[in-house]
């Protein structure tokens, strides 16, 4: 028997199979908008909670204190959205077989998951706009001007985006999605509010001070904090870039490692 | 290049271990073009590890596998091409519909969109889902998945299909329907593999069946073989009235050939050659009018096919008991 409608195989094949996949990751946020909307209301909500808590307090105004808060609450939406996507989307289609589906199609072995990786760069787009709209609602206005507005959600864009290789990786090893949403929360807090998010590092109590030094969460808000307040960024930026590149350099080839030879 | 093979796919002393499980233990199978393969196991019998080497998802230790000429371990681009798996879960999006289920898979076999959307709409129709195509899968009956999910197996035109324990979870109406599938797929000159543990679904559908347990072939042929070998169908009368029992012995023993087995509870049994002897029996005992209160023919269980076939039972022994056409 011939195939009627034989495939060719043609250039960019792998491309244009994991963008159909990111399409169907899409679809299913549509459907199924959950995990998005937590990573736009957590963050919005830590926002709310501290502003109100201790904006008096640190900063003396609310008003202050937003414009301190906001670009920490910023580099958590986009840190979130990686944190509890991909990782879990991946181990779900895994478990269900889906994978096996995808496996014994005619495509890169590697579409399903570049194809959820892509789509949660729309996310992360997503996740930025909604923060920036809600922070324009409290009235946080960016001082440094639209290059370092645009320059500052791409650094958080692009940590998230470097951080969630490490999610994909404990998704593809570990046995349950429920587990990595597990995991992920866990390093969540430490990760996400062990940080200059809320005041200073420098008046953190000291264990809790070196933790935030060392954690690269910290240089990301602060080399955000800089850039939208217009502020002399030092070397915020460079520490955050060489976060990103190390973080994407030891976990994406162990990710994509795990992942093929997943049977 | 195209190798040409008269098999739809063939296997040759596949061997798998998994850490200490012997999962295959040598199994060698060849199926003609076109036909359809049941092979039939209890649990961990290696029924599956067979349809993930075949369907390039994993590599034997040893041995070697080809599907439609192409070796599976050299040739797994060629070799994807060509077949479709349906697995034990139903591996379609809940959160899509039906539709873009099977337009997703039209789109990742590079069917142009127009295409794609022409294959699914032919589909959707062929497995009675046209009024579903555009509601979420998350709202279809067990049924239906399993239809969506071999509706998806077919968008590439497959010649080899693997259907891993395609019936599992379906209430007896809807397995029928399923099995019409399945023969239908059959019709139009596909190979398929299907996996299952029931001897009934086997018997239902394959050309040819191979039984397997622990990584081994323990026995293949045709169903009818296979049956000479374990023993036919069986009919078991229970009488109303156990007065009876001495002129209903005797209609059993005049058509099956042999004295029937007295049960306790007045429940007489006789191995018979099939269907005929069945409705024969049916007739003779309307005509002397004898009342019974149960009476059926039924395939022997895979228990009992594997204690005929080992001497032992089943390693997995949670297979129970199935009762077939029930009169």
């Amino acid at each position: 028997m011939t195939a009627i409608e034989q495939p060719r195989t043609r250039p960019l094949a792998w491309l244009r199979h994991s963008l159909v996949l990111a399409r169907r990751s899409l679809a299913k946020t549509t459907r199924n908008p959950g995990p998005i909307i937590n990573g736009v209301v957590t963050p919005a909500l830590f926002m709310v909670l501290f502003l109100y808590l201790f904006g008096g307090s640190v900063a003396g105004s609310t008003a202050d204190y937003l414009r301190y808060l906001f670009p920490g609450i910023l580099v958590m939406g986009a840190g979130l959205a990686g944190m509890v996507s991909t990782g879990t989307n991946i181990n779900l289609d895994l478990k269900n077989g889906v994978t096996d589906r995808f496996r014994s199609l005619p495509i890169s072995r590697l579409a399903p998951l570049l194809g959820s990786v892509l789509a949660d760069l729309v996310r992360y787009l997503l996740a930025v706009a909604i923060l920036f709209a809600i922070g324009a609602l409290f009235g946080f206005r960016v001082h440094g001007g639209l290059a370092a507005a645009l320059a500052a959600a791409g650094l958080a864009i692009g940590f998230g985006f470097c951080l969630s290789w490490v999610t994909v990786f404990v998704g593809v090893l570990v046995k349950s999605a429920d587990s990595v949403l597990a995991i992920s929360f866990i390093s969540f807090l430490p990760l996400q509010l062990g940080t200059s998010l809320a005041a200073p590092v420098e008046t953190l109590p000291g264990w809790l001070r070196t933790w935030a030094e060392i954690n690269p969460v910290t240089h990301v808000m602060n080399a955000c904090r800089a850039l939208l307040n217009g502020t002399p960024v030092g070397g915020t930026v460079t520490t955050t870039l060489i976060w990103c590149a190390a973080l994407f350099v030891v976990f994406c080839p162990l990710a994509i490692h795990a992942y093929s030879r997943q049977q | 290049m195209v190798t040409v093979s008269d098999h739809g796919f063939e296997t040759e002393g596949l061997a798998k271990r998994f850490g200490k499980v012997t999962a295959l233990d040598g199994v060698s199978l060849a199926v003609p073009r076109g036909q359809v393969l049941g092979l039939l196991g209890p649990n961990g019998a290696g029924k599956t590890t067979v349809i993930r080497v075949l369907a390039t998802l994993l590599r034997p230790d040893s041995g070697r596998a080809s599907v439609a000429g192409f070796d599976v371990a050299r040739r797994p681009g060629q070799v994807r091409r060509r077949i479709a798996l349906s697995g034990q879960h139903t591996s379609v999006d809940e959160e899509l519909t039906g539709l873009a289920n099977l337009v997703m898979i039209g789109r990742l076999l590079d069917l142009p969109r127009a295409q794609a959307l022409r294959r699914a709409a032919e589909l959707l129709a062929r497995f009675g889902l046209e009024d579903a195509a555009k509601r979420p899968v998350a709202g279809y009956s067990g049924g239906m998945r399993r239809r969506l999910d071999l509706a998806a197996s077919m968008v590439g035109h497959p010649e080899v299909v693997f259907l891993d324990e395609p019936s599992v979870g379906l209430d007896p109406g809807k397995r029928d329907e399923l099995w019409q599938m399945i023969r239908g797929l059959s019709a139009d000159g596909v190979t398929v593999l299907l996996t299952t543990q029931y001897l009934e679904e086997a018997d239902a559908l394959a050309d040819a069946i191979t039984v397997i347990d622990q990584g081994r072939v323990i026995a293949s042929g045709t169903p009818a073989d296979l049956k000479r070998e374990v023993g036919g169908h069986t009919i078991a009368v229970r009488l109303n009235d156990p007065a009876d029992t001495d002129v209903a012995a005797g209609i059993l023993a005049k058509v099956a050939g042999r004295t029937p087995e007295r049960s306790t509870r007045h429940e007489l049994v006789v191995p018979v050659a099939g269907d005929e002897d069945f409705f024969e029996i049916t007739a003779r005992l309307r005509e002397h009018r004898i009342g019974v209160s149960e009476l059926s023919l039924r395939l022997p269980s895979l228990d009992e096919v594997f204690l005929t076939l080992t001497g032992a039972p089943t390693s997995a022994a949670n297979d129970t008991d199935k009762p077939t056409k029930a009169a």
